[in-house]
């Protein structure tokens, strides 16, 4: 049976946080009333002007946007094909998009009078934006981060300590991102009477997957209007990497109702799909359950979850935001899958051709850039999401690439 | 399911213990031996996440152990065989519930003699996931009720609950913190007016005093780390140790009213 494909892709998730089949709130009772009033509040700040209106003044003043839109032009000429754009999200405060979604997340925190933030971190880089906006505001910031990544991500541990932050490494299970985010959840179901949990990616129990979503959002509503500002047209294709998939899908969601833009997700292949050592749980995972959503996930045949693996920390979570689960049984948006060592490719290249070093993160989306915009005409219009600068990364890149510092 | 009512129509004790961790067929027969009126036997899952360390520690022993699902449902099957009268409980997260689809689940629960499912992440808001089978095939499924579940969200939660209530007596994870006697009994009470099912405590309860003072107010009262505890400390050793620890508190819990 044919499904009536339908009017707009924009419209989800439903009134139960559901994306399709994925998403919804799989959650201990203990946290179900405390999700049910979150979504109260979020509905509400939604309606009042003078929520996003703080929202938008802090984006604008402290944050530093809007983010330019830049064009590439000596990278296009390197790869040849396509016009390679970028979104600037890499030169917001703190060198990431997470903070978009924190400084939406801690004004909904002081909304709802909470007076302490907690939150999980892979890379470092959600860590410090929420270390960032509690220091901001004064609050108190509690930081799980798995063992495995404080050891190789000190300059952000270093950097959340400087901003007042307790980063709580966390030593169960494989130690990375998963882990820290089960540690979030269980001190948030001891605490829920005062304590935020800001989760930093498109993913968790509904409302989070919409609000991570709306915040981020912001990236991709300047862009479409910066594009069309400066070429008068919509770009043709749109790549952004993903872990759990917030800067994706804030440069995605605005432009998911042009039909003639296409979308590339990008996960994190690390050593190849073959084996058992990537984080690409959409392209090499199954639909599944975990940390309050449906989704798709790594994990073996009887639904235990497999660490993730990736050169960079920030994305190599299990996991994906289950409106991408979504997106890509609808057909909407194509997803695809980079190795370490593309990875590093793209990261060189972006460095000797812009002058803009960035995040393995977006590395993978820049690699995933230099395959496709070949084989795209001249006057083909690319635009990837540069969502992260790579000041933290260069003691991972040394290290791969065999020098020593 | 009369194997669950059974169970409580007297103070009833519940035990739980983690399958897969140390001997878990002989740490079983030792609660029973100790005086357990009910069996929870734990799914290990890699991401326990309303679990406290002894029991995300248990879990993990488990997994390393190469726990399958499989090896779970042989071990219920086998108790089954050697208690025919004992209710039978797994407890667990979704995912390894639903991995294989929710009719499979239900389907090999009811063919090795499980009376009820507690699955943590399944809120009444998802029952679809997985409660539909359950019913299907007649096992209950047993929902948690908790310290943040207000009047006007009980009827949500009891609605479409079968077998037993399993009051959390502590906003948190499972493990050390004790909750108030007097709230209990008020949370026990409430639960009370609104459901004709029994009513199990649970989160906290290490000693045969704390068993005893909710056996006075409840119709179970459940332990499980201090159990699960034992059997990390004492690996395959561990039957004594449980059987010693199960029949203090089934005496207290036995003894309450
Ligand atoms: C720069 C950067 N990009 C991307 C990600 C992945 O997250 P998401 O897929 O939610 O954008 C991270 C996560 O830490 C990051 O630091």
């Amino acid at each position: 049976m044919n499904k009536p494909s339908p009017n707009s892709f924009r419209t989800q998730p439903d009134e139960r946080g559901h994306f399709g089949d994925y998403g919804g709130r799989y959650v201990a009772e203990t946290l179900m009333p405390l999700i049910l009033d979150l979504e109260k509040e979020y509905r509400a700040a939604q309606a009042d002007p003078a929520y996003k209106a703080e929202f938008d003044d802090l984006l604008e003043h402290y944050v530093g946007r809007p983010s330019p839109l830049y064009h590439a032009e000596r990278l296009t000429e390197a790869v040849g094909g396509a016009q390679i754009w970028f979104k600037r999200d890499e030169l917001n405060h703190t060198g990431a998009h997470k903070i978009n979604n924190c400084i939406g997340q801690i004004l909904l925190a002081i909304r709802m009078g909470k007076t302490r933030i907690i939150a999980e971190t892979g890379a470092g880089q959600h860590g410090v934006a929420t270390a960032t906006v509690c220091a901001r505001f004064g609050l108190p910031c509690v930081i799980y981060m798995g063992a495995t990544d404080v050891a190789r991500q000190q300059p952000n541990v270093f950097r959340m300590k400087l901003l007042g932050a307790e980063v709580v490494p966390v030593t169960s299970g494989g130690a990375t991102l998963k882990d820290a985010m089960n540690e979030g959840l269980r001190d948030w179901v001891a605490n829920v009477h005062d304590t935020f949990y800001i989760i930093g990616t498109a993913a968790g129990p509904h409302p989070y997957p919409e609000m991570v979503r709306d915040f981020q959002s912001v990236i991709g509503t300047e862009a479409r209007a910066q594009m069309l500002d400066r070429t008068g047209r919509l770009p043709d294709l749109l790549v952004a990497c993903i872990g759990g998939g917030s800067n994706a899908l804030g440069l995605f969601h605005p432009f998911l109702d042009d039909a003639d833009v296409k979308m590339l997700g990008v996960e994190a292949a690390g050593h190849g799909l073959d084996g058992d050592e990537h984080a690409a749980s959409l392209t090499g995972g199954a639909p599944g359950v975990l940390h309050g959503n449906k989704t798709y996930l790594l994990q073996d045949e009887d639904g235990q979850i497999t660490d993730g693996h990736s050169i960079s920390a920030g994305l190599d979570y299990p996991g994906i935001g289950p409106e991408h689960a979504w997106l890509k049984e609808s057909g909407r948006v194509d997803y695809t899958s980079v190795t370490d060592d593309e990875a590093l490719e793209g990261f060189q290249l972006l460095c000797r051709t812009e002058g803009i070093i960035p995040a393995l993160e977006p590395s993978h989306a820049i690699a995933a850039v230099a395959k496709v915009a070949k084989e795209m005409p001249d006057d083909a219009i690319i635009l990837a999401n540069l969502c992260g600068r790579g000041d933290k990364d260069i003691f991972t890149v040394a290290e791969a690439l065999g020098v020593d510092i | 399911m009369t194997r669950i009512s059974n169970a409580f129509s007297k103070p009833a004790l519940v035990c739980f213990v983690t399958a897969g961790d140390g001997d878990t067929a002989a740490n079983l027969d030792a609660l029973i031996e100790g005086g357990a009126d009910v069996i929870e036997l734990g799914m290990p899952f890699t991401d326990p996440m309303a679990d406290g360390p002894a029991i995300q520690e248990a879990n993990l022993r488990a997994l390393a152990k190469r726990t399958t699902t499989a090896d779970i449902f042989a071990l219920a099957a086998q108790f089954r065989l050697r208690h025919p009268d004992v209710p039978l409980i797994l407890m667990g997260y979704a995912n390894p519930m639903i991995r294989r689809g929710p009719e499979w689940f239900a389907d090999e629960c009811a063919k090795a003699g499980v009376d009820g499912v507690i699955c943590v992440d399944i809120p009444p808001e998802e029952d679809q996931a997985l409660g539909p089978a359950l019913r299907a095939k007649g096992v209950a499924p047993i929902r948690l009720a908790t310290p943040t579940t207000d009047a006007k969200r009980l009827p949500q939660v009891l609605e479409g609950s079968d077998g037993f209530v399993y009051y959390v007596s502590v906003a948190g994870i499972t493990g050390k913190q004790q909750a108030a006697t007097a709230s209990i009994e008020d949370a026990v009470a409430k639960l009370k007016a609104s459901t004709d099912l029994p009513i199990a405590v649970g989160f906290g309860v290490r000693t045969p005093e704390q068993a005893s003072a909710i056996a006075k107010v409840a119709d179970g009262v459940v332990v499980g780390s201090a159990l699960v505890e034992l059997v990390g400390k004492h690996g395959a050793n561990a039957p004594s140790a449980l059987k010693e620890l199960t029949s203090a508190l089934a005496n207290a819990v036995h003894s309450a009213r």
